[in-house]
């Protein structure tokens, strides 16, 4: 090995060992859904909870019970502002989980929906909120089947907090996961990347931009179904929320311990959302979806498995954006329009904008 | 996308490419500096290097203003910050550039509101909508931010806000390339000269690199092609035996810059007698501060700072890698101790800065890539 060689061999086995969170306090770092997120739940709450269930750290823990095969999640919702073009916190909360059900594998059933509101809130933004959630639970096919209600101090809280749990039921044999992931496999994404982040970024107005862009936030469950039924070879679907489709990438890659090798000029990009990221230097790869996602699928049915989601209406633009390698494994490879190769790594936390 | 998509074409590149093995000389080295640590973004970013023969070399200088801040202005505007009554504002890039206790995301989790904005101007805006707090705007850059740092003062002056003032950190580019050309270790080919910086200064503040130092230095575009056009300009300077200031970036950057803009930065900042460059030192004349009639704006005058000097960890060479003389890689902690979730030097932090965009995007070796990027 040369001296540059040796180097980076140090830094991979840096990278394997076991993380550690060095802050005293919690950062927002911590919630973007980068390397410090993964820190934290790692070596915090895996480290507390640790079971097979939980380890692989899929976006939903698939159970057997009584024979039964059932996926259950949480997600808490946050968004600032509660309202923005294409959603609201409501159909957010009732999609995002809905979701991860559906990416693993399941049919989605039942909900649970907990409220965290502030002393002062309006009741009618919680009616609309509460509105949008019962449309979007309709149109996903599940009920919300119980609840909780609390409220917090005027201060303490940022209007409404949402937080959903599912349960759904797994009727397919075999078993999802990155793990399932090997070289040969093709990576799909079922649309254009980046709209919800970018969205929301303009729309909490700090930005002076005005584009014509609507959040992507929508429920999955029947684009999974119909690309289930056309491509039994599917490995792992991820929806690319926070972090976007390069975390999703890199998660995938590290669990597999695979390369993913992909192609720029084949990541679909509203033009404005490509706008908006280049006057921010940030990279609309990392930016959150809510209604996107990534699948792995193996190599001979990549085909088969693009048309099956361009046949879904929220898979119309669905694309093939790259392969899986043996080597370099762990790294997510971008081969980019200029016609360059570097890699697509996780980031720490937010993308920041730059200043120059 | 218009005025990108033309700027990344890579059958121009290829072209461009063949141009630039066609004028280098076999068996000679050449190393360019790209000043500016957008270039060094825009190399990683776009995979530019696998567009280079192997013995054109580039080093990637001292022009990320984040890179070069260091660690006692960082205590200094967390010092402020911790005043109940200061609200601060800054840069997204600053927030995660460490102090000696911490950066500005851990004084946040702390109690401090250091709030993220885009432009100088959003902190007259919180100023208006916060009159019981003291607006700090912590301005860095170098002459590329100077002037809308300016041109908030100046409008803070006329609206006769008493609650926005600037903790001011700007500086210039010419005096670090000076010492960089001064450094005895360096050797250096010529310059990938800065494009937005030079949208202010204009390009004949550089024409002594040529003229005292020999050295050619071409203003680039932030483009991959831009980039590799002044590769092969620098390139062809060199083949043809000249030493000269030229423009690439002439779409943008007007050869005497922008009048207005110096203007603004002349009413309300002036020169210090000096400033502590992270990895550099101290250089004289390198970094502006607040007019004395501008005092009532002046943080460094409202709010007392302590203003120490925070030696940089013993195990950081960001001083190297910023001169030049180190490749990220070869840093002692890079990769390891330094990274960019704990990183120990600010090379480390910005996306711009060369260690950060090394360990991001090319943390690899050239060949292993290209092996493995066929699909």
């Amino acid at each position: 090995m040369n001296p540059e060689e040796q180097v980076l061999d140090r830094i991979e086995r840096a990278r394997r060992r076991r993380p550690k969170v060095r802050e005293e306090r919690v950062t927002l770092a911590h919630g973007s859904g980068g390397k410090a997120t993964r820190t934290l739940v790692e070596a915090i709450f895996l480290e507390a909870f640790r079971n097979p269930l939980l380890e692989p750290l899929e976006d939903a823990a698939a159970l057997s019970v009584d024979g039964a095969r059932l996926a259950l999640t949480t997600d808490s919702f946050v968004v600032s502002p509660l309202f923005f073009p294409g959603g609201d916190i409501g159909d957010l909360a009732v999609n995002g989980t809905v979701n991860d059900l559906a990416v693993s594998g399941a049919r989605p059933l039942y909900l649970t929906a907990g409220f965290i509101l502030e002393e002062g809130f309006p009741i009618a933004d919680l009616t609309r909120i509460v509105d949008s959630m019962r449309a979007a639970a309709q149109a996903a096919g599940v009920s919300v089947v119980t609840g909780d209600t609390k409220v917090v101090q005027r201060g303490k809280g940022d209007g409404c907090y949402v937080n959903t749990a599912g349960v759904g039921v797994i009727d397919r044999p075999g078993r999802l996961g990155a793990a399932t992931v090997r070289p040969g496999d093709a990576v799909l994404v079922s649309g254009p990347v980046g709209a919800h982040g970018i969205t929301i970024m303009l729309a909490r107005g700090e930005l002076d931009i005005e584009a014509d862009l609507v959040s992507d936030t929508a429920p999955l469950h029947g684009l999974v179904a119909a690309l289930l039924a056309a491509a039994p070879g599917v490995r792992v679907m991820r929806d690319a929320t926070r972090g976007g489709v390069a975390t999703v990438l890199n998660e995938v890659a590290g669990a597999a311990g695979v390369a993913v090798v992909v192609d720029e000029r084949a990541v679909p990009v509203e033009p404005e959302v490509r706008g908006a990221s280049e006057l921010l230097g940030i990279d609309p790869l990392y930016v959150a979806c809510e209604g996107r996602m990534v699948v792995f699928v193996d190599g001979a049915e990549a085909d088969a498995a693009l048309a099956a989601m361009r046949g879904h209406p929220l898979g119309e633009r669905a694309a093939l954006i790259g392969r899986v390698k043996d080597d370099p494994p762990g790294l997510v490879l971008l081969n980019t329009v200029f016609g360059g190769t570097r890699i697509c790594d996780l980031l720490v936390g937010d993308p920041l904008p730059r200043i120059c | 996308m218009r005025f990108v998509d033309e700027f990344r074409n890579a059958e121009t590149a290829r072209a461009l490419s063949a141009k630039i093995a066609a004028l280098c000389e076999p068996g000679r080295e050449y190393k360019f500096m790209e000043v500016c640590g957008g270039h060094t973004h825009t190399i990683y970013k776009h995979g530019l290097e696998d567009y280079l023969p192997e013995n054109v070399t580039l080093v990637h200088g001292p022009g990320c203003p984040v890179c070069v801040i260091p660690m006692g202005r960082i205590d200094d505007a967390i010092h402020i910050a911790r005043r109940p009554e200061v609200l601060m504002t800054s840069f997204g890039d600053m927030m995660r550039v460490p102090g000696s206790g911490g950066n500005f995301f851990d004084s946040n989790a702390e109690g401090t509101s250091i709030r993220m904005v885009y432009s100088p101007l959003d902190s007259l805006k919180i100023a208006r909508q916060n009159p019981d707090r003291q607006v700090v705007f912590m301005a860095i850059g170098f002459e590329t931010t100077a002037p809308s740092t300016a041109m908030t003062v100046l409008r803070a002056a006329k609206e006769g806000l008493e609650n926005f003032s600037v903790f001011c950190n700007h500086i210039m580019i010419i005096p670090a390339i000076k010492a960089i050309l001064d450094s005895p270790d360096l050797r250096l080919d010529g310059f990938i000269g800065p494009g937005h910086v030079s949208t202010v200064i204009g390009c004949r503040p550089y024409e002594f690199i040529a003229r005292d130092y020999g050295k050619p230095l071409v203003v680039a575009g932030f483009e991959p092609l831009d980039i590799l056009q002044s590769i092969y300009m620098l390139l062809l300077q060199l083949r043809e035996g000249r030493a000269e200031v030229e423009n690439q970036y002439a779409r943008v950057v007007p050869w005497d810059g922008n009048p207005t803009a110096l203007r603004a930065i002349g009413e309300v900042m002036e020169l210090r007698p000096y400033f502590e460059w992270r990895g550099l030192g101290f250089i004289s004349h390198s970094a502006l501060r607040m007019r004395q009639r501008y005092a009532a704006f002046d943080a460094e005058l409202l709010f007392e700072t302590p203003g120490v000097r925070v030696a940089d960890p013993k195990a950081c060479q960001c001083g190297e890698v910023l001169k030049g003389v180190l490749k990220p890689w070869e840093c002692k902690v890079f990769g390891t101790a330094c990274t960019p979730e704990t990183p120990i030097g600010t090379c480390m932090v910005s996306p711009e800065g060369a260690c950060a965009a090394y360990y991001n995007f090319g943390r690899f070796t050239r060949t292993r890539v290209r092996e493995a990027s066929v699909t």
